[in-house]
């Protein structure tokens, strides 16, 4: 079984975060911490694999991302790595040239991607067509209801009114697109 | 969400979720899959929102209510919507049935009773048309029997069917790991795999494949004992396979070639070990996992041979290696691979400790501890090494300044604690005892942590009772003075020490070197006294050696070992009469014979307890082996190279070891020319001679005739093995055998089509055909029990197969006469009459227990569990059919009356029955608001009505429909007569009275559920709507036009829906006095509070909005808009509810069905 998916940056910052076992936050931010820091002093071209405190990491880096999948032992570790490539392809085919960017402003979606690819910590889809037919048709649905923007006045006052502490004005990243090299397939 | 906290939003995300829109609901889902978990309270609210998504007509509204669920569901969950999640198992679109067959995984780990269940039809989605669904359905019982492979065994051919017949990657490699899990467990399987696997490994290009298959054939070789020729051949070829991907230039590939290889090496270590010289290779690799990886395999290398070569390469690694990490993985390396087996491959000992000594030197380290027990455990197990250890320990002791010096935190300190200990312990062997004892006593020592400090101390007492031995036995009573006087003066240092345990064991040895200085100012003998403080010989007692101390016949350790004190005073005063007294004397005795074993036994443990603890000073020396008489035979001769100069001066280093190894091996094979021609030359070549028989490659003779001392274990020691499992281990319960045939009892507790509804009472009023009804439960009982007869005829067919290895495919084949039996025994099936009357046989003894309660629900629950009995005994009862037939009859009568009462008890109560069982033990009972809409012989529709939130005129009608016969059921429709306040939505352009079509066809067995909508005007009363369903009953040869009746019944209730309150406004709006006031009270209510609350909240679509004690004040608000609030007051039985609303006669009526429900139970 897949436990936990986790995906952050070059400096650790969680870009998206999904357990298939519940763990109280504390915990959460321990195992990303943990887990960023083991990942990341690894150079690029030493083994994917690794073996975390609580479970087998399988973990890809692109450009400025990390992808890791924290796993049991019944998963194929070969066959997991083959699921990142097709989960960043298919966010490179939704997205078009999927960038960090992507992942911050439309976290919801990437949601609903890997939501089609990864159920409750099995794997449900690996056909990368089938994955982005059924993302565009819900996709297409929600168009057809009015999307965000037919929200009742209430809830979109009361997100504009919400207090937070500070929103960055200027973000400047640099070339952060993610580079999808074509593999072959496993 | 990404880390942080926000359970605080947990119920606006309920109400998202809740939206009718999809883009709403899929954020509401997705948030609420990131946030809830099994402690969420808010989950309970969610169990009819996400029945309904399940159900609804748009499949991604389920898809994405599945795919929340299986991050959030819970053992509450899981029981409420297994049975509907079953039905979406075979849902027409492939894209739910793969999400629902994923997340009946989900569903089994909480709620393990399903397993059973469901399981047949988890079986059948192997076969699934759908490649998708397939695969899904072969991951989740992967899952499943990686954890419990016992239990799918009988599932091996038809895998083995998907594995030779599937292209998937996916698939085949997670049959293939399923396969490695069964191999272990059923060893003919193994045999039969071998072939179809090492096709694939010539034949596949998929290196993740082609791993996957090279890991099962080692664990299939390893199930099977070897022998078998062409075996050697499959490992040669997987070794061979995994040199490639070792050779490989990807990191990955070389990761995992190493991982298998650590599998073979289990078994088969020589095949490995030719590969020895890639293996070290990898140690140089950069990577970091790649190298523990091949130090793994190294510990299954090592030879007596080969160990001090391997070593020495990882003690370069240890100078070189960065990071302290990696340098400790090294270092718990080497221990281990000493180590392992009972140090079966060291043969000279003086090389393992000087290789001790040279870890100490490591900075950093955590492992000091490690270090320190290893020369403990040596110097105490191999007593031919304690003369070297302790002379190493000395020199340790004497440089302690180096290992202490830069950091406190240090931890190979820990050292220290074993050389004070053992030099104090062995001090015999010391040849300066006095300079060791100075060592000990320096200032620099109170620097050490506590523990430490507490050993110096204890040995420094040690060291001075050999001191004293010594001097007396020189007759240097000025030396030995002299020696008190050192004590004398360096202990007070230890008696200021803040540790406890060091002060307090300075100041009682300082107050006993005190005291022999005063012995020895008179000039008293005093060492001999002194020495047998120490006396004794320890023995290392094996770890678990406490816990499998027997308990001695006759003890119970939970009985009471004085009476309990008694609670009366009564029995206090009572006067001692006679019998009191005998009964004294009686128990007194008892205890005493009790107690002795007791005593005798603990005596035992303390003394090994004593036995292992070294601070513990021996108190009767006469009891006792004295240092003087070690038992000389005991100790084996240690041999000693004339060429081994035994003191190594200063530190020593491990490498003279090994070029002393090349010598003397050289010299062997020297010597071994010279033997022909001079038997008797040399000490040693005697000494071979004793070793006898010819010297194959590995026999290489130890340096020292090592007696390793084992582990001490109590006198009749239970030979029993530790159950490590967890006993928190959720896939524990899991553990259910699938073969087995149902039981009645097992089935889901279902909300839809539930078994229990033909005893309900509202059943009873539509169908009035019970003779009928009981067959139909019967035949299905007889249904499910045929299919676990066919698996067990599967399984021994299955074996006798095996026994004549014929191929696993020609099950196929046999299928057919199988099918010929199975036809057979549906016309045994048909045949009423035995289960019938087991069913009825149980009907009277549940009415006569219903009597006097008058409740209709219990009914059911006496039932079940007797069902189930007489099903076990049926097949046997066959000849008994006649007479039974006879009692039937009687008994139908007598259930008939028994129906009849319950009709009597509950007139007026038809909607939302009560899930047949009441469980008071479990925390909330199943509850379900489904109720019964109309029943005959093919079809069973159940139904519920919810108000909708969006529209304040419209509610929904979801139908379940069920087919009960065996035929296909299609083109049915639903019609029903508008009155003038409700309508049925009709699509535009039908007319008033056109029927709607159902929009689905039942094949036999299946059920599947329609929604309805209702326009409605008012609201404030109850109404009954009459209404038909036609449909066609296709069978094999003939179709018919079959109708049914049905009257729909909208409570006040369904117009009710649940609206969460926060308190503030709940308590404005009883101030604002627009509501009008009405009461209830309800009598012999028994059930928990919270259970009566939940019921409200369930049936009546209600929210608590604050609760004390036993008083709640709920909330509900009607599609209209109407506010109804309750305040619920409960005490001795009795319910009080007042309730206040602002349209009294909606009030009155919802008061009047809360009423209905609660009379129901």
């Amino acid at each position: 079984m897949i436990k936990a998916i986790l995906i952050f940056n070059n400096h650790g910052k969680p870009r998206l975060i999904r357990f298939y076992q519940y763990f109280a936050e504390d915990m959460q931010q321990q195992i990303i911490r943990e887990t960023f820091h083991l990942v990341s002093k690894r150079d690029d071209n030493v083994c994917n694999f690794l073996e975390g405190i609580y479970f087998t990491l399988i973990y890809r880096h692109y450009a400025t991302l990390y992808f890791v999948f924290c796993v049991d032992s019944s998963e194929s570790e070969l066959g997991i790595l083959d699921l990142i490539q097709v989960f960043v392809e298919t966010l490179d085919k939704c997205f078009e040239n999927v960038c960090e960017l992507d992942l911050i402003f439309h976290m919801d979606k990437v949601h609903y991607i890997l939501q089609e690819v990864v159920m409750g910590g099995m794997v449900l889809e690996t056909n990368m067509n089938e994955i982005v037919a059924q993302v565009e048709l819900q996709n297409r649905m929600e168009k057809s209801e009015g999307g965000l923007s037919g929200a009742p006045a209430r809830a979109v006052s009361a997100v504009k009114n919400m207090n937070l502490p500070e929103i960055p004005r200027n973000i400047n990243i640099g070339d952060i697109n993610i580079k999808v090299p074509s593999l072959s397939p496993f | 969400m990404l880390g942080y906290d926000v359970s605080w939003a947990a119920f606006n995300i309920v109400e998202v979720m809740s939206s009718s829109k999809f883009t709403y609901k899929r954020i509401g889902y997705l948030a609420a899959s990131q946030c809830f978990h099994e402690g969420t309270d808010v989950i309970m609210l969610t169990t009819n929102q996400i029945r309904k998504d399940l159900s609804s007509p748009h499949q991604y509204d389920t898809g994405v209510a599945l795919t929340g669920l299986s991050c959030f569901v819970t053992p509450d969950l899981a029981r409420d919507l297994a049975n509907d999640i079953m039905t979406l198992m075979s849902h027409t679109k492939p894209y739910i049935r793969k999400k629902a067959v994923l997340i009946m995984y989900k569903v089994f780990l909480k709620y393990p009773e399903s397993l059973r269940p469901a399981f047949p039809r988890l079986k059948e989605k192997l076969e699934d048309p759908d490649p998708g669904v397939q695969s899904a359905a072969v991951n989740v019982i992967c899952e499943l029997a990686r954890r419990n492979p016992k239990n799918y065994l009988s599932l091996a051919p038809l895998f083995f069917k998907l594995m030779t017949s599937s292209t998937n990657n996916w698939v085949l490699i997670k049959i293939i790991k399923l396969f490695g899990a069964l191999t272990p467990l059923e060893p003919r399987l193994g045999k039969k795999l071998i072939e179809p696997l090492t096709n694939l490994i010539h034949s596949t290009s998929a290196m993740s494949l082609l791993y996957e298959c090279v890991n099962t054939v080692i664990a299939v070789l390893i199930s099977l004992s070897s022998g078998m020729p062409n075996h050697s051949a499959s490992i040669q070829l997987c070794v061979q396979k995994l040199r490639i991907l070792i050779e490989d230039s990807d990191q990955n590939l070389k990761y995992l070639g190493l991982l298998a290889m650590s599998k073979i090496l289990k078994t088969h270590p020589k095949s490995v070990q030719s590969h020895k010289d890639l293996i070290l290779q990898c140690l140089d690799d950069k990577d970091e996992s790649i190298r523990l990886r091949a130090l793994d395999l190294l510990y299954g290398m090592v030879s007596k041979k080969n160990l001090m070569e391997i070593v020495k390469k990882l003690m370069l690694h240890v100078d070189k290696a960065e990071g302290t990490t990696y340098r400790d993985e090294l270092l718990t390396k080497i221990i281990d691979i000493c180590s392992q087996s009972n140090y079966q491959y060291i043969t000279n000992f003086e090389w393992y400790i000087s290789i001790l000594v040279e870890l100490t030197r490591l900075e950093g380290t955590r492992h000091g501890h490690l270090i320190a027990s290893q020369m403990l455990d040596v110097a105490i197990r191999v007593k031919a090494i304690r003369g070297f250890a302790v002379a190493q320990m000395a020199t340790l002791l004497d440089n302690a300044h180096l290992l202490t010096g830069n950091t406190q935190r240090n931890g190979i300190c820990e050292v220290l604690y074993a050389a004070a200990w053992i030099c104090g312990e062995f001090s015999e062997h010391l040849e300066d005892p006095m300079q060791t004892l100075e060592a000990m006593l320096r200032p620099k020592v109170a620097t050490l942590p506590g523990h430490i400090q507490a050993v110096y101390v204890q040995n420094a007492a040690k060291l001075f009772a050999t001191v004293l031995r010594k001097h007396e036995g020189e007759t240097d009573s000025q030396a030995a003075q002299e020696t008190s006087q050192l004590l004398i003066d360096r202990l007070p240092l230890f008696v200021q020490s803040a540790n406890l345990e060091v002060q307090e064991r300075a100041s009682c040895i300082l107050q006993l070197v005190k005291y022999i200085q005063k012995l020895q100012q008179k000039n008293v003998e005093v060492a001999e006294e002194v020495t047998a403080l120490f006396a004794g010989e320890l023995n290392p007692v094996a770890p678990k050696a406490q816990k499998k101390v027997p308990i001695p016949e006759g003890l119970d350790l939970d009985a009471w070992i004085n009476e309990p004190p008694s609670e009366s005073e009564s029995e206090d005063e009572k006067p001692k009469a006679v019998f009191t007294k005998e009964e004294h004397k009686h128990s007194r005795s008892r205890h005493t014979e009790v107690d002795e074993k007791e005593l005798a036994r603990r005596r035992e443990v303390r003394k090994q307890e004593q036995a292992n603890n070294p601070f513990y000073i021996k108190a009767s020396p006469s009891s006792q082996k004295v240092y003087d008489a070690p038992g000389v035979e005991h100790i084996p001769v240690v041999q000693i190279d004339l060429s081994v100069p035994l003191k190594v001066p200063g530190m020593p280093t491990s490498d003279q070891y090994l070029k002393l190894e090349e010598e003397r091996q050289q010299k062997e094979k020297a010597e071994r020319k010279k033997k022909e021609k001079k038997k008797k030359r040399e000490k040693r070549g005697k000494e071979r001679k004793a070793d006898s028989g010819p010297e194959s490659e590995e026999d290489i003779r130890p340096a020292h005739q090592v007696d390793i001392v084992t582990e001490e274990m109590p006198e009749n020691a239970l030979p029993s093995d530790d159950d490590d499992k967890d006993p928190n281990d959720p896939h524990k319960a899991l553990d259910i055998d699938l073969d087995k045939p149902l039981a009645d009892s097992e089935k889901l507790p279902v909300r839809t089509h539930r078994p229990e509804v033909l005893k309900s009472p509202a059943e009873d009023r539509v169908n009035e055909s019970i003779p009928q009804e009981t067959n139909k439960g019967s035949g299905k009982e007889k249904k499910e029990k045929k299919k676990g007869k066919e698996k067990d005829r599967k399984r021994s067919k299955e074996e006798k197969k095996k026994k004549k290895h014929k191929e696993v495919e020609e099950e196929l084949l046999e299928s057919q006469p199988e099918e010929a039996i199975q036809s057979e025994e549906t016309k045994e099936a048909t045949a009423p009459p035995t289960s019938t009357s087991t069913e009825e046989e149980t009907a009277p003894s549940s009415a006569a227990a219903v009597d006097t309660s008058s409740a209709a629900a219990p009914e059911s629950e006496p039932d079940e569990p007797k069902d189930a009995e007489p099903e076990d005994t049926k097949s046997s009862k066959h000849k008994k059919k006649k007479q039974k037939k006879e009692k039937e009859e009687k008994e139908k009568k007598k259930k008939k009356r028994h129906h009849h009462h319950h009709h009597h008890s509950d007139a007026g109560g038809e909607d939302s029955v009560q899930n047949g069982t009441v469980e008071e033990e479990e925390p909330l009972p199943p509850m379900s608001n489904y109720s019964l809409l109309a029943e005959n012989s093919y079809i069973k529709m159940v139904y519920d009505i919810q108000g909708n939130h969006q529209d304040e005129s419209k509610v929904v009608v979801s139908v379940i429909f069920e087919n009960k016969s065996d035929s296909f059921l299609k083109s049915m429709e639903f019609n029903v007569l508008d009155s003038l306040n409700s309508k049925l939505q009709r699509p535009e352009g039908a007319g008033p009275h056109d029927s709607l079509t159902v929009p689905f066809q039942l094949p036999p067995g299946v059920s599947n559920e329609a929604r309805f909508v209702f326009s409605v005007q008012s609201i404030v009363m109850p109404q009954k709507l009459k209404g038909t369903l036609t449909f066609i009953v296709k069978s094999d040869e003939s179709s018919t036009h079959e109708k049914l009746d049905f009257k729909l019944h909208f409570t006040c209730t369904s117009y009710l829906i649940t609206t969460p309150c926060y308190s503030d406004a709940y308590a404005k709006l009883l101030e604002s006095g627009d509501l009008k006031g009405s009461s209830l009270r309800l009598e012999g209510i028994s059930m928990p509070f919270h259970h009566l609350l939940a019921r409200i909240c369930f049936h009546h679509h209600f929210s608590v909005v604050e609760r004390i004690d036993s008083c709640a004040s709920m909330y509900s608000r009607s599609i209209q808009g109407h506010h109804v609030c309750l305040l619920v007051k409960t005490s001795d039985q009795t319910v009080s509810i007042d309730a206040k609303c602002d349209e009294p006669s909606l009030l009155g009526n919802v008061l009047d069905e809360i009423k209905q429900t609660f009379s129901k139970c």
